[in-house]
């Protein structure tokens, strides 16, 4: 019994060890940036330092530089606007087109879902030249309306087929029971449907969120003025002059361009755990 | 359906129009196109027009802000006479083919070990799947940084430990050394993706089957050999599909990281598409140049649907 117990306690430890090489590659890089950020000059760029330690005093004047110098929190307005429109819309949008799929038996259901299923797997650097030319004549060059326009097309069939595998979860008799009471479709969707796949909803929006934030190849093409653009593109674009990197302040912007995803990613670690394999399973 | 009053006959008409719409609201064959006609609208005029321009721009002449001509395959031959794109041809499938090879054995261990009783499983699944929300832009300047021909954090430690010699190779500035440091980023960015769904898939395996498996005297060994991994078969189409094409078509890692260079030897067709679309303006060699993700991506959809979903919606 001692003896089991003990095996199974070195088993454990075991595999804490060999996890070890996997955090230290997952987590560095994080580590080392916000490092960076916090650097003086002077030690940054000094040959004999330890680049794994604070060793001449933490500083936040590269956060200060970035706040005060550059147009950074413009580009976090306009990541926050873009992102917060565009997921609303593709949310929207999704929900009603994954009910469809879900329940709903007419012509050419079986099409649209394999449209949409198709569309999933297109990727953003597949259309964004012709992109370029419709955002253009909708009027939309450089501006960041192009955006919360155009990530609704990978958005859209990302929540669509995350709530479709939600919405089947609903016992269609907990509907019909409502249905029967007098409430139509659309009632029970909204009344019925919905409260029950609230995971599931939660799970879209982050992702959904996510998605838009990161977004990188859309943003650099469709929007390139100082006050249109993102976060990442602007801490990618603006903040290197030619080919002077002022690694001090991009690495200031890069952990703050991160913290959104941060903050929601620590409360909601479970949604984005059952998102990810959800999104790619069911 | 009640009909509140029987009063004026102009209420009456609007409550019969709202009886009508709501009895049309709960017929299947309105309500389904009505749900899905936002959806379509979008996919059609931001997917499906725009893939159209491409086929058209690649066929054509098409310069930033000047009519075009059609030209037929003409682009597509011309890229096939230059070195930069054939180089780019070849970077895809070598990046595109370690990549997923990686990814997949470090995933399949990662998540061999997550499966396993741990302390700190919450925050231990929270630290590896990092690297995939963080945006990508953003995390691989880190690595830019990591990279530095200076500065490199990777070549101290290297030197510190006395695994490299020094000064250490410049990362970025060598074809071979650029190259693999796309693709370590690639599986840091990507790794998240395999170990997490792995797991869910090693954790719907019913144990029965390992007891049964060690009292008939299998090994651990052979216990993943013979259960393990028929097992986890359809997992692993899926995610190696996926991965496929986002690796294949990936553009935010080499863009920020390399710019291509150097001398083309990292390009993947999303960034010579751009630079040659929009930093040239010869969108329509551009799009021919993105056209050849289309072909991967058929292969991803057919083989998802033939072999792993029979049953797409």
């Amino acid at each position: 019994m001692a003896r089991a117990s003990r095996r199974r306690r070195s088993e454990k430890v075991a595999s804490h060890l060999l996890l070890v090489p996997f955090l230290v590659f997952a987590l560095f890089p994080f580590y080392h940036m916000a490092l960076t950020s916090l650097k003086t000059d002077r030690e940054l760029y000094d040959r004999a330092a330890v680049p794994l330690l604070i060793q001449q005093g933490p500083t936040l004047e590269h956060y200060v530089k970035l706040l005060w110098d550059t147009a950074f929190l413009t580009w976090i307005k306009n990541s926050l606007f873009v992102t917060l429109l565009a997921t609303t819309l593709s949310l929207v949008i999704g929900t009603v087109a994954a009910y469809a799929l879900a329940r709903l038996r007419f012509v050419g259901v079986g099409a649209f879902g394999t449209g949409i299923f198709v569309t999933y797997l297109v990727p953003t650097s597949l259309l964004f030249l012709p992109l370029a030319q419709v955002v253009n004549w909708l009027g939309l060059g450089d501006s960041k309306w192009a955006l919360v326009i155009t990530y609704p097309t990978f958005l859209v069939p990302f929540c669509t087929w995350l709530l479709m595998g939600y919405f089947r979860t609903v016992p269609r008799e907990v509907e019909e029971c409502a249905m029967v009471d007098g409430a139509t479709r659309v009632q029970a969707l909204l009344r019925i449907v919905l409260p029950i796949a609230v995971p599931g909803l939660v799970c879209a929006v982050l992702f959904a969120f996510t998605l838009s934030w990161n977004e990188f190849i859309y943003a650099l093409t469709f929007t390139s003025s100082s006050d249109q653009i993102t976060a990442s593109v602007g801490v990618t674009s603006e903040l290197i002059r030619g080919d002077i990197y002022y690694w001090g302040s991009l690495m200031a912007g890069a952990v703050l361009g991160s913290v959104p995803i941060v903050i929601l990613y620590v409360f909601f670690l479970d949604y984005y755990v059952s998102g990810l394999t959800a999104g790619a399973l069911k | 359906m009640a009909i509140g009053h029987i009063g004026l006959a102009a209420p009456r008409a609007r409550a019969a129009l709202h009886v009508r719409v709501r009895e049309l609201l709960d017929r299947e064959w309105f309500l389904g196109p009505a749900f899905v006609t936002p959806a379509l609208l979008l996919l059609l005029l931001l997917v499906a027009y725009p893939f159209v321009m491409a086929v058209y721009f690649a066929l054509s002449d098409s310069f930033i802000g000047r009519p075009s001509h059609f030209v037929g395959i003409r682009n597509f031959i011309a890229l096939w006479e230059s070195d930069a794109f054939r180089q780019t041809f070849q970077n895809a499938f070598v990046f595109t083919g370690i990549s997923v090879a990686l990814k997949l054995g470090l995933g399949i261990s990662l998540a061999l070990l997550l499966s396993q009783p741990l302390w700190f499983t919450r925050a231990i699944r929270g630290a590896v799947l990092l690297p995939w929300v963080i945006p990508t832009a953003l995390s691989t300047l880190g690595w830019v940084w990591m990279f530095d021909s200076l500065y490199s954090v990777v070549n101290w430690t290297g030197l510190a430990l006395g695994a490299l010699d020094p000064p250490g190779p410049n990362w970025l500035g060598q074809r071979y050394h650029a190259m693999a440091a796309v693709i370590t980023v690639n599986v840091w960015r990507g790794l998240p993706f395999f170990a997490i769904t792995i797991l869910a898939g090693l954790v719907s395996i019913p144990r029965e089957l390992y007891e049964a498996a060690e009292s008939d005297g299998a090994g651990p060994a052979s216990r993943f050999w013979y259960v393990t991994l028929p097992l986890l078969k359809p997992v692993l189409a899926i995610v190696i599909l996926f991965s496929t094409i986002f690796t294949f078509s990936d553009f935010n890692i080499v863009f920020v990281l390399t710019h291509g260079g150097p001398i083309n030897s990292t390009h993947l067709f999303a960034t010579l598409a751009r630079q040659i679309g929009l930093e040239t303006g010869r969108i329509g060699e551009g799009a021919a140049i993105s056209l050849y993700l289309f072909p991967v991506l058929v292969f991803v959809v057919w083989a998802q649907l033939r072999y792993v979903r029979r049953q797409v919606y």
